[in-house]
């Protein structure tokens, strides 16, 4: 099971221009909106035509500008997951679902699968109701069945859970899972948050204007997603331009500091990021002196900002996050970062 | 009393708004479709007939058919005759009705979730599935109003109807001409009673759209 894509496609103010790989493993993008995601989705699903570029899914090619093979929508075999479920709204839910065996000709194993799918993602009862009598968690649960009756080779999944209100959210992801991990074959999961796509995901790729920053592994990639810009998508605080000062060393002009790194620095280094719970008093390297200029209560955590002595006065404050019951009586007056804690960005 | 304004009127009507029924819903079906310059010049020909002077319609329509023109020449040829006769009154009604019609669906399918119709590609549904099954249900306000707009103008066309097929008793007489040719000749009464006529029928038909609309939303309420 594997889909290769590798697409280019213009659109005036920005250019799309994607190539990946994915093998038996679900696969987040996590980018901005308006980045270019749920477009790459879209030409999977043929439904956008990339201007060139070829799209193979397990063996069968799907689009080949060179070839001239551009399959239609309906031969591509691709579950798509739409933002808003695209249930339709003047049929039941049972009828929903049948439009998903359309493809089956015999009335028995359409019926019998019809009555499994029900079953199996607990929608019995509902049979005769319409969309908009469906919970949000109905609607998607009546989506996903409608779509996996259809015998997909590949789900892709457009911000699944964005149209949903926080508590019902984390339930369907934990059902999306369980989903996932039944179907057994590749997913797509395009979201712009880090959380699900963490919570979800083998793999993740790190998409910004039309461009691929990065792919690998979930762990991999937020512990160094490698640019600015899959820093601050993996929710990275604290993201400040540095220099290379030695093989293992580090120079932040604006903090004025030095940080030791746990990797050797390339020469094109650009910036460092620091996640702002890697900040330690206890931590005896990589420390500075620091002055606290503000603090924000949340339901768990305090966040302090602070400044090093040594910084620029125009500086934005520094974000360091720590659990409620970790907080010190006094504040720090010195803070380290573990040599290992400091990301390493070049683009 | 001779009622064939009144049968007339009505087939003229009714078959005139099966036609802008269909080529309404193919031309909004693909106008909403197309790159915006030439959108807004299609826009222009096709709601042309809304805006001009019925007669002016009428002109043009002479000016395309009438038995001297080459096209008249031409159709006369197959025994198709579109001047002075009561089928040549559908197309004096379709033309000027069309744009009613065309304006309608366009809006309702332009202000359709094109997400439902790309879902229902990738599972497999063929185009004219999606198309009747999908795209009209979800769209079937707008184009009902469309219709019954479109019915209604043409059961009341009266200009270009004038210029095209005259005025011949039990021949190409409408209720429109009639009530004009009655007046004109002083019969006030049976001017009045065919005004009459026509108010029932026109009030008919709003009070069925009414009836469908609340129906409707009963369904839909029901449905939240």
């Amino acid at each position: 099971m594997s889909l290769s894509v590798s697409i280019r496609k213009n659109f005036g103010s920005f250019k799309l221009d994607t190539s990946f790989e994915t093998n038996e493993a679900v696969l987040g993008f996590l980018g901005a909106s308006g980045c270019g995601k749920s477009m790459t989705l879209k030409c999977i699903a043929g439904i956008e035509r990339p201007d060139e570029g070829r799209i193979v899914l397990n063996g069968r090619v799907l689009f080949d500008s060179q070839a001239h093979i551009n399959l239609r929508p309906q031969e591509r075999r691709v579950g798509y997951l739409f933002q808003n479920y695209g249930l339709f709204p003047n049929m039941t839910l049972e009828q929903n679902i049948r439009c998903g065996l359309c493809r089956e000709k015999d009335a028995d194993r359409r019926e019998r699968a019809l009555r499994e799918i029900i079953d199996q993602m607990v929608l019995s009862g509902l049979e005769d109701h319409r969309p908009s009598q469906l919970s949000g968690g109905q609607q998607q649960r009546t989506a996903l069945a409608r779509i996996l009756v259809n015998g997909p080779e590949i789900l892709l999944l457009d911000e699944p859970f964005s149209a949903l209100d926080a508590y019902l959210k984390l339930q369907l992801e934990t059902e999306m899972k369980q989903i996932l991990r039944e179907f057994g074959g590749d997913a797509i999961l395009v979201s712009h948050s880090r959380d699900e796509i963490y919570r979800l995901c083998d793999e993740v790729a790190i998409m910004d204007s039309g461009h691929l920053l990065g792919k690998g592994s979930v762990k991999k990639m937020f512990s160094d997603p490698g640019s600015r810009q899959g820093a601050v998508l993996t929710g990275c605080k604290n993201i400040e331009a540095a220099e290379k000062s030695g093989e293992y060393e580090v120079y932040v002009p604006r903090w004025g500091m030095r940080f030791t790194t746990a990797t050797p620095v390339e020469d094109h280094l650009c910036a460092i990021g620091i996640r702002a719970h890697h900040f330690r008093p206890d931590v005896e390297v990589n420390r500075g002196r620091v002055i606290f200029v503000d603090e924000t209560e949340e339901p768990f955590e305090w966040i302090e900002k602070f400044r090093y002595e040594s910084a620029n006065e125009n500086c934005e404050p520094v974000w360091w996050r720590l659990a409620k019951e970790a907080k010190p009586q006094d504040p720090p007056q010195v803070l380290g970062v573990a040599p290992e804690n400091i990301m390493l960005l070049y683009q | 009393m001779d009622l064939y304004p009144l049968w007339n009127s009505l087939r003229i009507a009714a078959i005139s708004s099966v036609l802008v029924f269909f080529s309404g819903i193919f031309l909004a079906y693909y106008a909403a479709r197309l790159p915006s310059a030439v959108k807004g010049i299609l826009d222009v020909l096709l709601t042309l007939p809304m805006v001009l002077p019925p007669t002016v319609c009428g002109y043009f329509l002479l000016i395309l058919f009438g038995a001297r023109r080459p096209l008249g020449m031409f159709l006369a040829e197959y025994g198709i005759k579109f001047t002075m006769t009561w089928y040549g009154g559908i197309l004096a009604a379709a033309v000027v009705a069309f744009p009613l019609m065309y304006r309608t669906a366009r809006g309702a399918f332009e202000s359709f979730d094109e997400t439902l119709a790309y879902s229902g590609q990738t599972l497999g549904l063929s185009n004219t599935y999606i198309f009747w099954r999908i795209r009209m249900p979800a769209c079937r306000q707008g184009i009902l109003a469309g219709t019954v707009l479109a019915f209604a103008r043409a059961l009341g066309e009266y200009g270009a109807t004038s210029m095209l097929i005259g005025y011949t008793p039990g021949k190409t007489a409408t209720i429109s001409t009639t009530v004009y040719q009655l007046w004109r000749t002083n019969d006030n009464e049976g001017a009045f009673r065919w005004v009459m006529i026509n108010v029932a029928i026109s009030a008919v038909v709003l009070l069925a759209v009414n009836m469908l609309e609340t129906k409707q939303k009963r369904v839909s309420r029901r449905g939240k």
